[in-house]
């Protein structure tokens, strides 16, 4: 069972855990945003191989946060809460 | 020397204290230039390269595999061959796929052991009965093969699934597919690497992408770890790691990938003769030739490429398979492994052109790609002869993400991919 760090609770399972994306994937504003740019971002993922920008959420507590993490080595390397309207 | 595999062939080998069987194929050192580029020496990829050969005349390709071939997923799935989808584009996908598999083995003259031993889903409620006979009637009007089970039916093909009046997922009946079963998964990718080698593919293990060659905006060719490679056509069957290659191309893809995890037991004697999935626990379950008992679940829930997988989602198959056979639990597990599969958000694969030109998708199969073998390989085939579509893949182009057509097996036919 790996750990992973919530900010605001700690190191707690993995399995109070879900993935909710890539981090910084903004939500496009207006009435005129193009077809592809929808797509891009309902759809298209960055999907690293290596280290990686993730949004989480620890559910036993609500909180969404940002994980930086190697998607090989499982690592984490780092674990933020989410700053202002958008994660960096 | 002995090149063609029969019983004849066989019993003269035996007479000539078999010194005359010949390599199964070539390994040859790579040329600067080819008319076709398939990257991946996966089942895929090796069946695209044959068909490329066979179908299409184009015999000058090179199959490039950054490691040994059939060394990711095709050896690493639970070798499940079905056809029991919802959509029509899905049945004529999986059916074309199936009807393929059944002739295999004479096709390629390599026995790939395919064995129809019948596949079941339970339902453990009414309301699952119910979607159960929902898909039976789809598959049905959309001529695959597919029955309703009732409870004494699925008793019939697995008597040693927990019947008793307080098991959890309590069985309610079935939905039956007979011609599902599974296949011998190393003599698939064999028997496409040995008939696409004597039709001339170049098949070169140990040869990474590095880079792609792209002059003009199209793309011209790879650069590999033995060397640049130049072709105006490049098919790319490389599961798991698509996005990898995706951003060496420039573009993204609708993919995360995931660790996909099995195991089999100890061998035993026979003692299940068919195929069993459970949606209550998300397990799947057959057994090998050899006697093992091969044990499937869901993904695990972290995205990953770390080919191991974690722990809870072993925990949670292994509950399940023993809520499902309690006998199993006598059972020692032999090994557990993990392959890294390209999960896409409608459960469908992608295959068509990508956004860079001369290079072309197959990719996206998910927990589902074994079974889909043949028909992957016919259509990037037809793909790099053509550079067109038919009609099967059509509804697979990555454009259905930007149309909002999506092809839902996740809703259609209830796979947890």
């Amino acid at each position: 069972m790996q750990l992973f760090p919530c900010p605001f609770c700690g190191p707690r399972d993995e399995t109070e855990f879900h993935y909710g994306g890539d981090a910084g994937n903004a939500r496009p504003d207006g009435a005129d945003v193009p077809i592809d740019r929808w797509a891009g971002y309902l759809y298209l993922r960055g999907n690293p191989k290596g280290s990686a920008h993730e949004i989480w959420v620890h559910m036993t507590c609500g909180e969404f946060f940002v994980m930086e993490r190697d998607t090989v080595t499982h690592k984490v390397l780092s674990s933020a809460a989410l700053g202002g309207e958008h994660a960096a | 020397m002995t090149r063609r595999y029969s019983a004849l062939s066989l019993f003269k080998e035996g007479l000539a204290g078999q010194t005359g069987w010949k390599q199964a194929w070539r390994s040859p050192e790579p040329k600067p230039a080819y008319d076709a580029i398939v990257i991946g020496g996966g089942g895929h990829g090796l069946a695209t390269a044959y068909y490329l050969a066979r179908n299409h005349g184009i015999a000058r390709v090179a199959v490039l595999e950054k490691g040994w071939i059939g060394g990711g997923n095709t050896g690493r799935n639970t070798t499940v061959v079905r056809s029991n989808y919802y959509y029509p584009e899905s049945v004529e996908l999986y059916g074309l796929a199936h009807r393929l598999y059944e002739g295999l083995s004479k096709d390629l003259n390599y026995n790939v052991m395919l064995s129809q031993r019948g596949m079941v889903n339970l339902c453990h409620s009414t309301a699952e009965m119910e979607v159960g006979a929902r898909t039976v009637n789809a598959m049905q009007i959309n001529g695959i093969d597919a029955e309703l089970f009732s409870p004494e039916d699925v008793r019939r093909v697995a008597p040693i699934y927990n019947f008793s009046p307080d098991a959890r997922f309590p069985v309610f009946g079935g939905i039956w597919q007979g011609r599902a079963g599974t296949a011998r998964h190393d003599a698939v990718a064999w028997g496409y690497a040995r008939a696409a080698s004597r039709l001339g593919v170049d098949i070169i293990q140990n040869c990474e992408i590095t880079d792609f060659v792209i002059e003009g905006g199209r793309c011209r060719g790879v650069q590999t770890t033995r060397g640049t490679i130049r072709a105006d056509r490049i098919g790319m069957a490389v599961a798991g790691h698509s996005s990898v290659l995706a951003a060496k191309a420039g573009f993204r893809l609708p993919i995360n990938s995931y660790a996909l995890q099995a195991c089999v037991s100890e061998p035993v004697k026979p003692i299940l003769d068919t195929v069993v999935l459970s949606p209550g626990t998300g397990v799947y379950v057959s057994q090998s030739d050899k006697g093992e008992i091969v044990i499937g679940g869901g993904l695990d829930r972290i995205p990953s490429y770390a080919q191991r997988g974690n722990l809870p989602t072993l925990e949670t198959v292994i509950a399940g398979l023993l809520e499902m056979f309690p006998i199993f639990g006598q059972l020692k597990l032999m090994r557990q492994w993990a392959g890294i599969v390209d999960v896409v958000p409608d459960s469908s694969p992608i295959i068509g052109p990508s956004p860079l030109p001369n290079l072309f998708l197959n990719c996206g199969w998910g927990t589902g790609g074994f079974k889909a073998i043949p028909a992957g390989g016919t259509l990037l085939a037809n793909l790099l002869a053509t550079g067109k579509h038919n009609d099967i893949s059509r509804p697979f182009d990555l454009d259905r993400f930007a149309t909002g057509r999506l092809i839902d097996e996740a809703a259609g036919s209830g796979i947890a991919h």
